[in-house]
């Protein structure tokens, strides 16, 4: 085999890797695009510390709270109100209700999404029980608040928003306080079960 | 030892194959290997053309008739997985083997062992992809596209045995690339620039990068599934911070490319056999060239009208729409070279003639229902219907699969040095080509009225085209019986072939006898 064509299989093989490397690069570029430019409607998972959002002379905007529960995640999980009229840059709280309804104590995480998403960028908040996990005693039931507020950025396009939590079931099943009843309703699928 | 003297007094005009089994197993010679991959290929149509019999047998009347839906979803996603990875993309690496170094005047491909290597781990691939039928939970029944969380949260166990037959595929298809590449980049006869080269060659030199490039993307989606399911990472799972429309856009960009793959090979026979029968040189050789490498490189910023309904931002649809809406430009160049080639042509039409002809038309009409599923607020309509399967069968059944037809007769003689027969090859066309447009045409209409992909039971209001779909897909599928017996028949007996074949005909592969000697261009052919 001559010079040449073991150069063109060299460079064959660093182009395999280099393309088999950028695949999973493509995970963290994909948030950073995300996060970057606030599309997939997803939201940072901690409090803004803008102070000058604030304004007085704001417009109506309405806002819509979706609740889901992820796959077998049986909690009761609902918003107190389905639909309110705020103003931008004021200041709002609402708060969604929820009750562990198992006999087992559990831990959840809610996920946040908005929708259109080009709003998520101006959606902030001062406090969202979004921001850590909910550990709940068996029958325990409890009112989650969420602080927030709209900038004035907010594209007037947007007259109505979508805020909708997918409530996850992120109990560490491996651990011996949880362990008690685990066995018997456990299923293959909760193997992927991640831990946050 | 013996054997190695044995095969000094051999005269070396006389050096032919191994006897037996194991000249298939150990084999390095390209012909064979070509062969080999031609004929799994062709055992892995009809598997997936019975799945698709299933499927259509099943949707022959309105309500649950024949299977349980799990079932259909197996078969669907086999047939998919099947057609895709074991019958249209083997075939073109077979024709690629048998032609791409007797058209660039090699003696061989660059890398004969691996290239053994690259084809005898495909059959275990697809036997651990069809044994997945027989195991507890079912075969794969995600879908051809295995979106997450379908395909890790959701799915049977045999995944995992889908994930590794899909990892055996993707390197025999790279090692088939890198032994393509290197074979056309440095073994190519004195005299051939790459301006002069065939445009088979052409189609596969751009062909093998594209998948250079992006089957080691598909082997790092199922590599995250594979981790998602087995060791707790959360790759597609929004609870543990990951997200499933990212295996979308990883799964697509792969995936746009990878159809393109299966298409420009078939872009290169057309050129050949459309010249050859016209008895003119091919027009715009050079802009056939720049299109197919322009529509290589279109293909990797397309990938997202896949995903028009997954709530993209407006300035992103608007792009994905407009680009790929630039890939119609190329094609249509291409289109346009072939037409002006037959125009004033003396064209006949011979078996591989009418089978470029069909490819030419038919392609035609799956590039335009493409270019209307472009239109990012028309998709919302479509998305996800029988208007989709009618629009992606256009392009691969009469596209890809009649290309690779059109490439048997046309390089049978060659192979073989026996004339198939031109009557039993001319039926063999018509009742494909009336087949295939029975089966996909109506799928336009009942896809516009709204009946979706990937289902078992449908409404009534769709009974009738999909009676008429189903019938047409046993035409399909029976006259590929006769496909069969035809090509079995050619490489058993025949009429004699001639070195060049046909009246046309143009390339070093028409310059040696027919059939090919076992070893050719040993020494290399001048090329002016």
């Amino acid at each position: 085999m001559n010079q040449g064509s073991k150069k063109t299989i060299k460079t064959l093989c660093f182009a395999v890797l280099g393309m088999f490397t950028f695949s999973f690069a493509l995970v963290p570029l994909y948030n950073v695009f995300c996060e970057v430019t606030g599309l997939n409607g997803k939201i940072e998972l901690r409090a803004t510390n803008d102070k000058n959002i604030e304004i007085d002379n704001g417009r109506d905007v309405s806002i819509q709270f979706v609740s889901h529960n992820n796959e077998e995640m049986p909690w009761a999980f609902k918003p107190s109100e389905d639909n309110i009229q705020i103003k931008t840059g004021k200041y709002h709280t609402a708060t969604f209700y929820v009750k562990n309804t198992t006999n087992k104590r559990m831990v959840a995480q809610a996920i946040p999404s908005v929708a259109p998403s080009n709003a998520a960028a101006h959606l902030k908040k001062l406090e969202c029980f979004c921001f850590e996990q909910q550990e709940l005693a068996p029958g325990e039931e409890a009112l989650l608040p969420v602080r927030l507020i709209f900038d004035d950025e907010l594209p007037s396009s947007i007259n109505s928003v979508v805020l909708s939590y997918t409530i996850f079931d992120v109990t560490d099943y491996n651990d011996v306080e949880f362990s008690q009843h685990h066995n018997d309703d456990h299923h293959a699928g909760h193997e992927m079960e991640p831990s946050i | 030892m013996s054997a190695v003297i044995e095969s000094h007094n051999h005269d070396d005009h006389h050096h032919g194959p191994a006897k037996g089994l194991t000249r298939w197993l150990y084999t390095t010679n390209h012909k064979d290997i070509g062969t080999l991959y031609l004929w799994f290929s062709f055992a892995m149509f009809l598997i997936g053309g019975a799945m698709a019999m299933v499927i259509r047998a099943e949707l022959f009347q309105p309500g649950m008739q024949i299977v349980e839906p799990e079932f259909y979803n197996q078969m669907l996603t086999l047939h998919g997985l099947i057609m895709v990875f074991g019958a249209v993309m083997p075939a073109f690496v077979g024709l690629a083997n048998w032609l791409v170094p007797m058209m660039v005047g090699a003696p061989d491909m660059a890398l004969p062992r691996m290239n053994n290597l690259s084809f005898w781990i495909l059959p275990f691939a697809f036997f651990i992809l069809l044994s997945s039928l027989f195991m507890e939970g079912g075969a794969p029944n995600f879908g051809w596209t295995f979106y997450a969380p379908l395909s890790t949260t959701y799915a049977p166990p045999s995944v995992t045995f889908f994930i590794f037959a899909v990892h055996i595929m993707g390197a025999s298809s790279i090692m088939g690339s890198i032994n393509v590449i290197v074979t056309i980049m440095n073994m190519r006869a004195p005299g051939m620039t790459l301006m002069k080269m065939p445009l088979f060659v052409w189609s596969w030199l751009i062909t093998a990068y594209l998948l250079i490039a992006v089957m080691p993307v598909l082997a790092g989606a199922v590599t995250m599934m594979l981790m998602d399911i087995h060791f707790g990472t959360s790759f597609f799972n929004a609870a543990g911070g990951g997200d499933p429309v990212l295996f979308q856009h990883i799964f697509w960009f792969f995936g746009h490319p990878e159809v393109y793959i299966m298409i420009l090979p078939a872009f290169g026979i057309a050129s050949h056999i459309i010249e050859t029968f016209s008895r003119k040189q091919l027009f715009g050789y050079a802009s056939m060239v720049w299109a197919m490498a322009s529509i290589a490189i279109l293909s990797f910023v397309v990938w997202a009208h896949h995903m028009f309904t997954v709530g993209l931002p407006l300035a992103a649809e608007l792009f994905f729409m407009w680009a790929t809406m630039l890939i119609a430009v190329p094609t249509g160049v291409k289109v346009f070279n072939w037409v002006t080639t037959m125009f004033k042509g003396s064209i006949t039409y011979e078996t591989p003639m009418l089978f470029a002809i069909a490819f030419v038309v038919l392609f035609t009409i799956g590039g335009f229902s493409g270019l209307m599923l472009a239109i990012t607020p028309a998709d919302f309509q479509y998305h996800d219907t029988y208007f989709v399967v009618a629009h992606f069968h256009y392009v691969l059944v009469p596209g890809s699969i009649f290309s690779i037809m059109a490439a048997v007769y046309y390089w049978i003689p060659k192979w073989t040095g026996n004339m198939y027969d031109e009557r039993l090859g001319k039926l063999h066309f018509w009742l494909s080509f009336i087949g295939v447009n029975v089966t996909f045409f109506p799928q336009h209409w009942i896809g516009l009225a709204g009946m979706p992909r990937r289902i078992p039971d449908y409404a009534l209001q769709f009974a009738d085209w999909n009676m008429i779909s189903s019938v047409g897909a046993f035409l399909f599928g029976a006259s590929q019986i006769l496909f069969l017996f035809i090509v079995l028949k050619t490489v058993m007996g025949g009429k004699k072939a001639t070195p060049e074949v046909w009246e046309g005909s143009r390339g070093l592969e028409w310059t040696v006898e027919s059939p090919a000697p076992y070893h050719t261009f040993t020494t290399p052919p001048k090329v002016n």
